[in-house]
């Protein structure tokens, strides 16, 4: 223990720099896996605003489109109204049960593998791989003098970051306004300022947390690391170095002189050379760690090398490292991975889906909201009926203009008219003409005998009249003076 | 306390230097980007108390270099609104009130710029939604008219007011006090009551409706019409409906015959603009009793109308 005297000449420093982290290459099937991932996501994320899909005249052909300005969401053949947003509020609750499940089946995988955070950095590491080279090249360039070579390697890298943070920070915008046009409209000055400056910090986040920041957001910036820990216990399968089986470590050269004195780990240091946030796996789980198996792959590698078994770090389980450690085995993955709880999240993740599925089925794309006239609440008409004032909101979701009829019940001897006519056209029942794919506002008369009850619920309803023959309805209260007065 | 700080084995970190119940706590050191980010922030802080009002002084705050406030700004969205809305108010400004209707956009527009002309101006005495008060000021929500509901008509009254004294063209015409003035005694007044009420079929004819159609047709009949059907040229309300601003019952009758109401309005001409009162008569057309009929507007009003 240090003396209180030893610490008095040098204060704590304020701050830490970081560290560089330059992970060798690897390659093996998480590498692999990896890549894929990587492909499929990035090819996900910069082609899905070029898909087209034909809606007809009064909608937009691109597929997924947020279209904040006119407040419609469409995915394909699913379009979404604001007023439909608990669709998206379902997919938020399935993402998080989503991660729920994964986290617990599997520990950090998301944080591994699908995270954008990760996968840009391992885009970035990439180029960091191509213009500067390997792990040692890396090294020795960030830590030399400033040559030419570094200058220009590093001009080169830059601009690469550069290009690739534009290109994703271009990307986002196309998901909010036709694809092509906006594409025409940037490069001619042409699209809203906010596409300019959205472009702008896009790149700029991209550049600075992808190609700088790293694993500083992962280990300072991000929440997830903190959260995951609570949802994992001792069935989540994580990365693991099997201490047990490696300890004591040795070289190849003093395992040949001393059998049986040393375990398995040769202390190449392989697993953190390739560790893409600079960690030392054999140090035990850590918040560092984004179980991206990158150092299973490394060690397989030298242990197939070294002719001794793979798996010295691996996949494991809490519960499987201490019967492991016992002498027992692990049990199969199968197993470890259909428990209660993970089976438990699946079915609640997929009665989520469904049920929103199913209502997805079942909407009417005709959609009525009334509202009554509260000041005042009946009018006295000269002949003696009492009139009540409605707002009628009608939503023809579809993309082509509908007719509708307005039809009331439970209120005998009712007749309506809109504000667009007059009394004299007042009738039973009424027809509408509402514009494609828009929300329309109609004030409705409703005028009845003034002989009846003061409060007097009944309905509204909404029929189409060309094709879908569905509508909706709405129970309202018709008011009268109350009697005696 | 702080000479207990230590340097912690596990992690080669110096502790604060504090126990709480065993527990220590590892001083350790902020990233740099962290903590060179907790300066931009002091930084962009005194930066923004320089440039924008901040610091609370005894009646006002410091007022910023920039010479930005909230009120400069309102004043530039205003100015913004009204160039936005120039296009449309001119066009209302250029269309007969009566040619609105044949222009829906222009109509809804008016609507819209009269109702919020309406929610300043007009609430007080007809109420938020236009329903008016019994006893004093009309509902303009009903199909019953003392001026006629047609845009023009509804126009030309807001411009001119009612019974305005200050003004020659307003909408003028005076029930006499047949019982304060002494036309009619208390029988009469009684005996003509019920005759209206029989006609606004709320009572059965009998010996005193009869007296009172004879009292009716000498003394009513000029502004109310034979049948009590109403005069628009006068003001003079229908008597036949359900509709009674001061009352269809004995009580409120008698009232009115002994001593009438007479109700005023302001003229709006000389407070708002033509726009805004097109606008506005607009609004209350669309409340629900707008008529279709046009009826002379202007002309045979004024001193020469009254009876």
């Amino acid at each position: 223990m240090a003396s209180p005297e030893d610490l008095s000449g040098q204060p704590a420093p304020l701050y830490e720099a970081r560290k560089g982290v330059y992970p060798k290459a690897v390659n093996g099937p998480f590498r692999r896996f990896k890549w894929a991932i990587m492909a499929v996501t990035l090819a996900i994320y910069y082609a899905t605003p070029w898909i087209r899909w034909d809606r007809g005249p009064h909608a937009p052909d691109q597929a997924v489109l947020v279209d904040l300005a006119n407040r419609r969401f469409y995915m394909f053949q699913i379009e979404i109204w604001p007023h439909e947003f608990y669709y998206v509020a379902g997919l938020l609750i399935m993402a998080g049960i989503g991660l729920f499940l994964v986290t617990s089946a599997v520990g950090r995988a998301w944080c591994g593998y699908a995270c954008p955070q990760t996968v840009w950095t391992d885009l970035f590491q990439h180029v960091d791989r191509l213009v500067d080279g390997d792990r040692n090249a890396q090294a020795r360039l960030a830590n030399g003098p400033w040559t030419f070579e570094k200058l220009s390697k590093r001009t080169v890298k830059y601009l690469i970051y550069l290009v690739i943070a534009f290109w994703t920070g271009g990307a986002w915008i196309m998901y909010f306004a036709d694809a092509p046009t906006l594409t025409l409209d940037f490069w001619t000055g042409q699209a809203a300022p906010i596409a300019y400056g959205t472009v702008a910090v896009l790149t700029a986040t991209t550049f600075i947390l992808g190609g700088f920041m790293r694993e500083q957001v992962c280990i300072y910036m991000c929440p997830w690391p903190r959260i995951q820990t609570a949802m994992m216990d001792e069935k989540s399968l994580l990365v693991t170095y099997k201490d047990w089986r490696g300890e004591p470590r040795g070289s190849v050269k003093k395992a040949q002189a001393h059998p049986g004195a040393f375990g398995d780990c040769i202390d190449c240091n392989q697993c953190v050379a390739v560790c893409p946030t600079g960690i030392d796996i054999r140090e035990g789980p850590q918040i560092g760690c984004i179980t991206c198996a990158l150092c299973i792959d490394a060690c397989d590698g030298v242990m197939a090398q070294v002719g001794r078994p793979r798996g010295l770090i691996d996949y494991c389980t809490l519960d499987d490292a201490a019967s492991e450690k016992a002498g027992g085995v692990a049990q199969p993955v199968r197993k470890t991975l259909m428990r209660p709880r993970t089976l438990l999240y699946l079915g609640v993740w997929s009665a989520i889906g469904a049920a929103m599925l199913f209502s997805l089925g079942q909407r009417t794309r005709l959609d009525l909201a009334v509202q009554h006239e509260r000041s005042p609440l009946y009018v006295q008409l000269s002949d003696g009926q009492i009139r009540n004032n409605y707002t009628l909101k009608l939503r023809n979701m579809e993309t082509r203009p509908r007719r509708v009829a307005v039809t009331v019940s439970g209120l005998p001897g009712a007749v309506l008219w809109t504000n667009v006519g007059t009394r004299e056209n007042a009738a039973q029942r009424i027809e509408l003409a509402l514009p494609a794919d828009s929300v329309t506002s109609v004030k409705l008369f409703i005028a009845a005998p003034g002989a009846g009850p003061a409060r007097q619920d009944f309905t509204i309803a909404t029929r189409g009249l060309d094709g879908d023959p569905r509508g909706d309805s709405d129970t309202i209260q018709f008011d009268r003076p109350e009697t005696g007065q | 306390m702080a000479e207990h700080k230590r340097i912690d084995e596990a992690t080669g970190t110096t502790t604060v230097g504090h126990e709480w119940d065993g527990i220590e706590e590892l001083d350790t050191p902020m990233p740099r980007w962290w903590l060179w980010t907790f300066y931009a922030t002091i930084v962009w802080g005194l930066a923004y108390v320089i440039l924008y009002p901040a610091w609370p002084m005894v009646d006002s705050a410091t007022k910023g270099v920039l010479g930005w406030s909230s009120r400069g700004d309102l004043e530039k969205e205003m100015a913004a609104d009204a160039k936005r809305r120039a296009p449309t108010v001119s066009a209302i400004a250029a269309t007969a009130i009566a040619d609105l209707p044949a222009k829906p956009e222009l109509m809804q527009a008016a609507v819209q710029g009269g109702g919020a002309a309406f929610r300043v101006h007009c609430v007080q005495c007809h109420g938020a939604g236009g329903a008016g008060v019994k006893n004093l000021y009309p509902s303009l929500t009903d199909d019953d008219w003392l001026w006629g509901g047609d845009l023009a008509s509804i126009e030309y009254t807001v411009t001119h007011g009612i019974r305005n004294p200050d003004h020659k063209d307003t909408r003028t015409s005076l029930m006499p006090a047949f019982g304060r003035d002494g036309i009619l005694d208390a029988g009469q007044i009684d005996d003509v009551v019920s005759f209206v009420r029989v006609i606004s079929r709320q009572e059965k004819a009998g010996a005193a409706s009869a007296r009172g159609a004879t009292l009716f047709a000498d003394n009513c009949a000029v502004c109310h019409g034979a049948g009590g059907e109403g005069g628009r040229q006068f003001g003079a309300p229908k008597l036949t409906d359900a509709i009674w601003l001061y009352g269809g019952d004995r009580a409120g009758l008698t009232t009115t015959v002994n001593q009438p109401r007479n109700g005023v309005m302001p003229r709006w001409n000389n407070r708002l603009d033509p726009v805004t009162i097109k606008m506005l008569s607009a609004y209350v057309y669309s409340l629900g009793g707008g008529e279709k009929g046009l009826a002379p507007v202007g002309e045979g009003q004024g001193a020469d109308g009254q009876p």
